[in-house]
């Protein structure tokens, strides 16, 4: 579960490429695109990735080893059943799709068993979801502000959520890869 | 392990909102449904969904509040140009064909979907022999539709919208500005019928050529999907269109087989011929 914002394409590029082949969870990713933007996110991280890489589907149930973008103009939330679902309400922090929508529907749905990352971002967007991640047990993992390209998200994530781990993300690409065998 | 809490509070609302005034959203997509009921409890100023649920059952005057966060009201006109090009380029020759025409937007909110295609019929020529439902459960949504009067700051969007769906005319034709708001012409109406109908709970009331259901689908879960879309394929004659919102498919349905891929970008399905 990743939310990412201002530089997120750098940043999912070195970590999303670091998850393993047979990696056996699933991941949910939220990047901020402007809703007019044609999906590219799956598209650009597709070949750089050992795990399947699409653009999430409505009541699409979700299968280990795949990333799912949130599509454009979409929030995307996943449901107790662990189907992902879209919605079209109203942006948060201005941004549809929100970082907040995805954590916190997740954070519902999986309770102890998730851990949340957060990015770099010029936002607020994503504090309360890691928040409400950390609530029900789960992991959260912040990437270190000192070397986000925009620390604003970074640091909001941090305020709200003081029990967060900060990583760097050299460092985070190897957390993510050792989850899986956690797990 | 138990049921949290929460969850069950969820329920017995939702449960008590149906049995009260027969609006059934037990069926719809619980994530969302679940955020949006926070923000209702909130709003309501109670401290749990048992709380809302006293509120709810015994002080009438809190459902019609309460429906504008169970039902997401979020529309533009041309939403999507993409799929009004394709209806206009691909279904319009289709529907030609035929003397007359009825066209059900189902889940139309305030009308701005229903607006765009009863433009874009003007447009082609077929508004004179076409026949629009506008159906939806929320009764403020439909009253904004019949009233037809948007706020005028959305116009830039719904112009560029207009314009990249292949628009043959000006959108300010069809407006005019006043105070503030602009009042689409009452002529676009004059073939319209808004009416109260629940994809959940009601049966097929016309036959037509063309269903629109955009963004309705995604709050439901598969069942109640699957419920619609059975709608839909005995509401519509035999080669008859079914339009649905760009991130949504036939694909998890149980009634996909009843229906071709027309064009498959715009998520435009053709009912299939026999059946
Ligand atoms: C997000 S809006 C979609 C508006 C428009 N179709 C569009 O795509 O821009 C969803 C609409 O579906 C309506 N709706 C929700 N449940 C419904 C039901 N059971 N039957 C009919 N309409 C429903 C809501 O009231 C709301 O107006």
């Amino acid at each position: 579960m990743i939310g990412a914002s201002a530089g997120a394409v750098d940043a999912l590029s070195v970590l999303l490429p670091a998850l393993p082949a047979g990696f056996p969870l699933p991941v949910m990713v939220v990047v901020h695109v402007p809703p007019d933007k044609k999906s590219v996110m799956a598209e650009l991280f597709r070949n750089k990735c050992r795990v399947d890489v699409r653009e999430a589907e409505d009541k699409e149930p979700l299968a280990p080893g795949t990333v799912y973008f949130a599509p454009p103009d979409y929030h995307l939330l996943v449901e107790p059943d662990r189907r992902l679902s879209l919605s079209s309400e109203e942006p948060v922090h201005y941004s549809r799709p929100a970082i907040d929508v995805l954590f916190e529907s997740a954070a519902d749905a999986f309770g102890p068993g998730l851990v949340g990352v957060l990015l770099t971002g010029a936002s607020a967007d994503g504090a309360r979801g890691l928040r409400a991640i950390a609530d029900a047990g789960g992991g959260a993992l912040v990437q270190d502000p000192s070397e986000a390209m925009v620390p604003t998200m970074p640091r909001a994530g941090i305020a709200a959520c003081p029990t967060a781990t900060v990583v760097p993300l050299t460092q985070m690409a190897a957390v993510l890869g050792t989850l899986g065998e956690r797990s | 392990m138990s049921e949290k809490t929460e969850d069950i509070e969820l329920r017995l609302l939702l449960d008590a909102i149906f049995r009260r005034y027969h609006y059934d959203f037990r069926g719809y997509s619980v994530a969302s449904i679940t955020r949006r009921l926070r923000q209702a409890r909130d709003r309501f100023g109670c401290r749990t969904f048992s709380q809302l649920q006293d509120r709810v059952l015994h002080d009438p005057g809190v459902l019609p509040e309460l429906l504008s966060f169970l039902t997401v009201q979020v529309s533009e006109l041309f939403r999507d140009p993409a799929y009004f090009r394709a209806i206009r380029e691909q279904v319009v020759p289709h529907l030609r064909t035929y003397p007359s025409l009825k066209v059900w937007v189902a889940g139309c909110s305030a009308g701005e979907e229903l607006y765009s295609l009863a433009i874009l019929f003007r447009e082609e020529g077929l508004e004179d022999r076409t026949l629009f439902y506008g159906t939806d459960i929320n009764p403020a949504a439909l009253k904004r539709a019949e009233a037809g009067v948007y706020e005028i700051d959305r116009m830039p969007l719904f112009t560029d919208n207009h314009r990249l769906s292949g628009g043959k005319s000006s959108l300010s034709d069809y407006y005019t500005a006043a105070y503030g708001a602009a009042v689409f012409d009452k002529t676009l109406r004059r073939r319209t019928v808004f009416s109260d109908h629940s994809l959940v709970t009601d049966a097929v009331f016309a036959e037509v050529h063309l269903v629109s259901c955009r963004n309705v689908l995604i709050y439901f879960d598969r069942e109640l999907q699957d419920r619609a879309i059975g709608l839909f394929k005995d509401s519509l004659v035999r080669k008859g269109f079914l339009g649905l919102g760009a991130k949504e498919s036939l694909r998890f349905s149980a009634h996909a087989d009843a229906f071709t891929e027309f064009a498959r970008d715009e998520r435009i399905y053709q009912k299939r011929g026999a059946s």
